[in-house]
């Protein structure tokens, strides 16, 4: 449980466009260690996405990784030739995407994709294969897997595809699952059963998961350690309970404040003022500077680096004690 | 907030809507299909007082959106009335009320980038309610209010000489709520305001939103699949499942004591900030197909105290709720996680 599964140092995605190069992930370092759920949570335009394809190497044209490197279980994967990365891919990182009817092909049997997945990063007969398919169609929670299995995708409804994209996702039995938003498209009370079953397959199999989403409340319930992204950056990275109740970074204060909770309150929620920035503006120094209510003689010139000053790792030069004896903001 | 007075300031008493989701003529003689119809909304009654927010919750096809139509009249109900401020708006009425009626209630869209015309300037978007509703004379007094609109939602009045494209998404729903003003409008039914915007920007429009009831006493008829925005916002809340109202409530009340079994696995299923790393009991079942609904209350599949009569009778709508168990007392309004955490 303790050695880190998936190292991420200083990666670095740019796209390069008519008009100028445009950093979309700025140096972002993070590990993920086995059987433990990273959550990475941000704003549209964050990165967060990104992050997760330049694990798996999906960047496209005109995107490019300019630099840093992603180490699996120690070896590098970022370098890797396309045909070896492939093998990656499926083989020990899964991947689970928004959409489930668009990581489904329509035209073939749930059972069939099922089956050619396994077939292709596994020895197993067809027969043992498709025994294996049953398994894991019952293993995500799907009643009589043995009459669902020769079904169409569009025979099933959006929850129930959900989880045959979580089946095929683990079909090779990865050691990480990348999912991004895996239960933005669906109903709360369908959100609860993935989620359930998200976090009950990870307990199972010792499964690393990178729970890439915009919704803080599904973080605060399934992740072990979360990681919030600005422009591009990691801006603050740490325990659950601890970013979720004692944010440090003003960002991360100002967007706990910002969320209605279920146990409601009558006054105004906290706002922050303005809007991320585009990636062609990105102030220098600190990119949150010109928004931050706290903001001091460092933050538009000098970039603050993630550092564990207090309780977990931030970004931000008012916990920084080179420019003590400032007063910490509240 | 207020409780209802006694005259409503909207009324909605027993609303139908049924949708004929047929295959093609042609088709039903070829292939001997039967027509096919959509119960979206079933029987649906409530009561909206002056200045305060209702908000109607539930999740996909529920038909909290199709009520929402009705009560602008963007559709026509297959059977029942709504009433705003004494006027039936579903017939009966004479034009001139109707006229004067419909100029004070406008509606807010979910997806501010296909809710304002892309070839208009905003000035002309926000100007347009005011020259349908001859509310100014003359063209300066016209182009004065558009600016004063602007300025009430937080934009600058010389913005209204750009197109919507260049505004990000929270600032195109500002310029949704500027249009909605420009009428003068008391009554503002917003269907998913906020869910198509990161939760920053959120905050904003719904701080603004509450901002601008307290300023200028509006009424909303709130619509949301979000219940933390709707505990937020809503003064009472109503809870839908498959075209029916199951249960209303106050804001505190439906939260901390839920009757409904829908009610209590809603809440259950909301993963929320308050509930770090909580060991959530798995939710049964889905939503079924609308088309053929289960016969007696909708909801008897999923729910844990359904028993004969659940799956025979539809519960009637009594002391806030429906459902065979609570009117029977088989089951205790259950205090919820969120009424120790509350406190």
């Amino acid at each position: 449980m303790s050695e880190a599964l998936l190292e991420v140092r200083d990666l670095t995605v740019e796209f390069v466009t008519r008009r100028g190069t445009l950093r979309a992930l700025d140096r972002v370092s993070f590990d993920i260690r086995r059987g433990e759920v990273l959550g990475v949570v941000g704003e549209s335009g964050a990165g967060k996405s990104v992050t997760g394809s330049a694990v798996i190497g999906l960047i496209d044209p005109p995107g490019r990784i300019a630099g840093g490197e992603v180490r699996l279980a120690g070896e590098r994967v970022d370098n890797l030739a396309p045909e070896a990365l492939r093998r990656v891919r499926g083989k020990r990182i899964g991947m689970i995407f928004q959409d489930p009817l668009t990581s489904l092909n329509p035209l073939f049997r749930v059972g069939d994709q099922l089956v050619e997945t396994i077939r292709t990063h596994t020895t197993l007969s067809a027969t043992a294969a498709r025994k294996r398919a049953l398994d894991l169609l019952a293993e995500v929670g799907i009643s009589a897997p043995d009459k669902r299995i020769d079904s169409y995708p569009h025979q099933f409804s959006g929850g129930m595809r959900q989880r045959v994209v979580i089946a095929l996702a683990l079909c090779a039995e990865p050691e990480l699952i990348i999912a991004d938003e895996p239960t933005t498209a669906l109903d709360v009370s369908v959100q609860a059963q993935i989620i359930t079953v998200l976090k009950r397959l990870c307990r199972d199999h010792g499964t690393a998961v990178m729970l890439v989403t915009h919704d803080m409340g599904v973080i605060a319930e399934t992740a072990d350690r979360v990681a919030v992204m600005y422009a591009g950056r990691i801006i603050e990275i740490g325990a659950v309970a601890d970013v979720v109740k004692n944010p440090l970074h003003p960002y991360a204060k100002g967007l706990m404040g910002a969320i209605p909770t279920l146990t409601g309150h009558e006054g105004r929620l906290s706002q922050i003022p303005g809007s991320m920035p585009r990636l062609s503006a990105i102030p220098p120094g600190c990119p949150f500077n010109p928004r931050c209510p706290a903001a001091f003689a460092p933050c538009p010139s000098v970039r603050p680096d993630l550092t564990a000053y207090d309780r977990h790792p931030v970004a931000c030069h008012l916990y920084d004690p080179a420019y003590a004896p400032r007063e910490q903001a509240a | 907030m207020s409780a209802p007075d006694a005259v409503p300031f909207v009324s909605v008493e027993g609303l139908n809507r049924v949708f004929d989701v047929s295959p093609p003529f042609l088709n039903r003689i070829v292939e001997g299909k039967p027509k096919q119809l959509l119960r979206a909304v079933d029987d649906v009654s409530f009561a909206i007082a002056r200045g305060e927010t209702f908000a109607l919750v539930g999740e996909s096809g529920s038909g909290k959106s199709t009520v929402a139509r009705m009560v602008v009249g963007l559709l026509q109900p297959t059977r029942g009335r709504v009433t705003i401020d004494g006027v039936p708006m579903t017939g009966g009425a004479d034009a001139d009320d109707l006229r004067r009626v419909r100029r004070r209630m406008q509606m807010i869209f979910q997806d501010p980038y296909a809710s304002l015309n892309p070839r208009w300037r905003v000035d002309r978007i926000v100007a347009e309610p005011i020259r349908a509703f001859g509310l100014r004379d003359g063209e300066a007094e016209i182009r004065a209010r558009v600016g004063e609109l602007l300025a009430f939602v937080g934009l600058h009045p010389a913005d209204g000489v750009k197109y919507p494209h260049e505004f990000s998404g929270g600032q195109r729903q500002r310029i949704a709520i500027a249009r909605a003003l420009a009428s003068d409008a008391e009554f503002i039914v917003c269907d998913e305001p906020t869910s198509a915007l990161d939760v920053s920007v959120q905050a904003q429009i719904l701080n603004l939103m509450r901002d601008l009831q307290d300023r200028l006493g509006l009424t909303y008829l709130f619509i949301s699949h979000n219940l933390a925005v709707v505990r937020h916002m809503a003064s009472r809340i109503g809870v839908m499942y498959l075209g029916r109202m199951v249960e209303i409530g106050d804001g505190r009340g439906l939260f901390e004591r839920p009757q409904h079994p829908y009610t209590r696995m809603l809440l259950d299923a909301v993963p929320d900030l308050a509930h770090i790393g909580r060991r959530r009991e798995p939710v049964a079942g889905e939503i079924p197909n609308p088309i053929s609904p289960p016969p007696g209350c909708t909801f008897n599949p999923r729910c844990p105290f359904a028993n004969d009569r659940c799956r025979q009778e539809v519960p009637p709508f009594r002391d806030g709720v429906a459902c065979h168990a609570i009117h029977e007392g088989r089951i205790e309004p259950a205090p919820t996680l969120l009424a120790s955490t509350a406190a």
